[in-house]
């Protein structure tokens, strides 16, 4: 017990978690936006898969590091236009095209690594983004504070503007939004777009400032926790924000445990712990979820 | 211009829409296999040759076969009935963790009763693991999409976690695999000096059995109408949730036993790297094969042609083999779009 104490004052471990919280709030952030607007999108994994490339890829060839964060994010956004044109005007199935646009991403981006650099058997690196100079754990990357502060602007916009209106109600009545003269597969197409530019941003947060290079299988099932922490967050932000954060102290704890515990379990089942807390979490908010009310429903103008 | 849904499909445009499909992912590759500056025909060519071009590559596309005609079913059978089964990588492990376990040397039976015991156990292991998820589903209401997929990573971790500890070979120069499994559990050979073993024959026996067991009986009438629609099922007086679990058991079976298959047929042993993610490429050929369980087989013949041929292209030139990655995943939402066409059709005003 005491150890847990100690870990749990100590800076190192607070600058931990919110390193480890930051793709987690960018990724359910792009989730939530897709599905708020009606979308599900189980591109997810592939998206951040595309972005940490495509983002690294560019800072490798020499852009600077914002400019691989922008291409990350577009990068992100057509793979999202992709999985918005087949889902929104010709509504297919949103779950086999999530999984059909990450298995795209995915490939797309290990074929593409492996094509430039075709014999690298360690990973070349670049320069990643250093931590600010701040003070205990407000030392981080800009990456981490851009993604806390995304958290208020996609809370602001959503409730508070416009646009946020016209992206929850087709979420919620699309024929009603159509009824007040809205394009509910533009709006949809939008949120998707924006999302999943988000979901890149999370991938291209682990290659541009958690590590300084990319690896296969880096993702390693990120993006499905977000999924998980969507529904969590009973698809708000600010509960996003709290979710990732909860999410990232336990997986802060049971890097630092394994440490300390190693020798007596193995491995393993600390690194289980995230994947099985994430279902441990969907299982006790799925009685009172309140579900976007047309999620997954594709919306054609004029059927009931 | 609008898209009007066709009362039926003729049997025509059903065939005709995985062909277009595949030959618009072939197109959209080519493009990507121009961009590495690579002859394009020539590297079709070459993939066409590897897959088929002799003897040796043909039972290599066949081996890689067997397990794809296995997920692909259990990916056919669950989407079905509406469960979304995208675990069928953590249930093939499972199936083959069952199979090392019993296989070597802990059941001390004739090789005609080993080999099935030990098939289904892997079997069953596979259809437990799914039955977890297909329960929250019924029970809770918790999506079975992030569930399984979830699931598929804490597998993998439990499979690691048994190969570096309990079921880690003593004679294996530290390699974190599991000691080989008894000769008498080994499933023999279908062609003498090549990888191809009677797993195959065994998925395909299962593929028409499950095609005789949809359209014959009233067990897969049962299932087709779920599917279609829970709620009406559910008033025409069927147990739905038991219907979903029994999908959910035979499904994880199914690739659970792709599983057993490959340790007992192919490796041997097993080890982390006994699926290049063949649960996620059996959901690929179930699509291709738009969940007809006589349509898997060959939808699961292309994409192991495709694998096979892709490993001897990269060898000849510079294009890497993720490229069988790219293709299949462009197949895949190819065939969403085609399979949506062959619904509809299109209509002028």
């Amino acid at each position: 017990m005491t150890e847990i104490l100690d870990i749990l004052v100590s800076a190192a471990f607070w600058t931990a978690v919110l390193r480890i919280a930051t793709p987690y709030v960018l990724g359910t952030l792009g989730e939530l936006l897709c599905e708020r607007a009606g979308v599900l999108n189980l591109g997810i994994e592939g998206i951040m898969t595309l972005g940490a490339m495509a983002g690294w890829m560019a800072v490798y060839q020499g852009a600077d590091l914002w400019t691989g964060v922008l291409f990350a994010a577009f990068c992100g956004a057509l793979l999202g236009l992709l999985h918005a044109v087949l889902t929104v005007p010709l509504g297919l199935s949103q779950h086999v095209t999530g999984i059909g646009v990450t298995l795209l991403g995915t490939s797309l981006s290990y074929f593409v690594y492996r094509l430039v650099l075709p014999q690298a058997s360690t990973p070349p690196t670049v320069t990643p983004f250093q931590p600010l100079d701040l003070p205990g754990a407000l030392a981080q990357t800009p990456l981490t504070y851009l993604a806390f502060a995304l958290v208020g602007l996609v809370a602001y916009v959503l409730y508070r503007t416009p646009v946020g209106l016209a992206v929850r109600m087709v979420g919620e009545n699309p024929a009603a939004a159509e009824a007040q003269g809205l394009s509910v597969t533009g709006v949809r197409i939008g949120a998707v777009m924006a999302g999943s530019a988000l979901m890149a941003l999370a991938g291209a947060f682990l290659t541009l400032s958690a590590f300084n290079a990319f690896f296969f299988n880096m993702v390693n099932g990120r993006g499905w926790i977000c999924v998980a922490l969507v529904v969590f967050a009973s698809w708000r932000p600010g509960k996003a924000l709290l979710g990732a954060l909860l999410f990232a102290v336990f997986d802060a704890l049971q890097l630092r445990l394994q440490q300390v515990a190693g020798g007596v379990l193995p491995y393993q089942v600390f690194l289980m712990m995230p994947y099985l807390l994430s279902i441990l979490a969907l299982v006790l908010v799925a009685r009172r979820a309140s579900y976007p009310r047309a999620l997954m429903v594709p919306y054609r103008k004029g059927e009931r | 211009m609008r898209l009007e849904p066709r009362n039926d499909t003729p049997l025509a445009v059903r065939l005709l829409a995985p062909v277009a499909a595949v030959v618009a992912a072939l197109a959209l590759c080519a493009l990507l296999i121009a961009w590495t500056g690579a002859p394009v025909l020539r590297a079709y060519g070459l993939l066409i040759e590897g897959a088929v071009g002799s003897r040796f590559a043909l039972t290599e596309t066949l081996t890689r076969a067997t397990p794809l005609i296995l997920t692909g079913l259990a990916a056919a059978v669950a989407f079905r009935a509406k469960l979304w089964n995208i675990g069928a990588e953590g249930q093939l492990y499972m199936g083959a963790l069952a199979a090392v376990v019993l296989g070597g040397g802990m059941l001390n039976l004739p090789s005609w009763l080993l080999i099935p015991a030990v098939m289904l156990a892997g079997m069953a292991a596979g259809g437990v693991t799914l039955l977890g998820p297909a329960v929250l589903k019924t029970r809770f209401g918790v999506d079975e999409v992030v569930t399984t997929l979830l699931l598929n990573f804490v597998v993998l971790l439990l499979v690691s976690m048994l190969l570096e500890g309990a079921l880690k070979d003593p004679m294996g120069m530290g390699w974190p695999q599991s000691a080989p499994v008894d000769p008498a559990a080994e499933l023999p050979k279908l062609v003498e000096r090549t990888r191809l073993h009677a797993g195959l024959a065994v998925a395909l026996g299962l593929a028409v059995l499950l095609w005789l067991i949809d359209t014959r009986t009233i067990w897969g009438y049962e299932n087709r109408a779920v599917g279609a629609n829970p709620r009406a099922a559910a008033f025409a007086g069927m147990p739905v949730s038991w219907i979903m679990l029994r999908t959910a058991l035979l499904s994880g079976g199914l690739a659970g036993l792709a599983g057993a298959s490959e340790v007992l047929g192919l490796k041997g042993y097993l080890t982390l790297d006994l699926s290049p993610g063949f649960g996620y490429s059996g959901i690929v050929v179930a699509m291709l094969a738009q969940l007809h369980p006589l349509g898997v087989v060959g939808a699961a013949l292309f994409i192991a042609g495709i694998f096979v041929g892709a490993d001897a292209m990269s060898r000849a030139m510079p294009v890497p083999n993720y490229i069988a990655d790219v293709l299949v995943a462009t197949s895949l939402l190819c065939m969403l779009v085609a399979g949506l066409l062959a619904r509809y059709r299109l209509r002028r005003g």
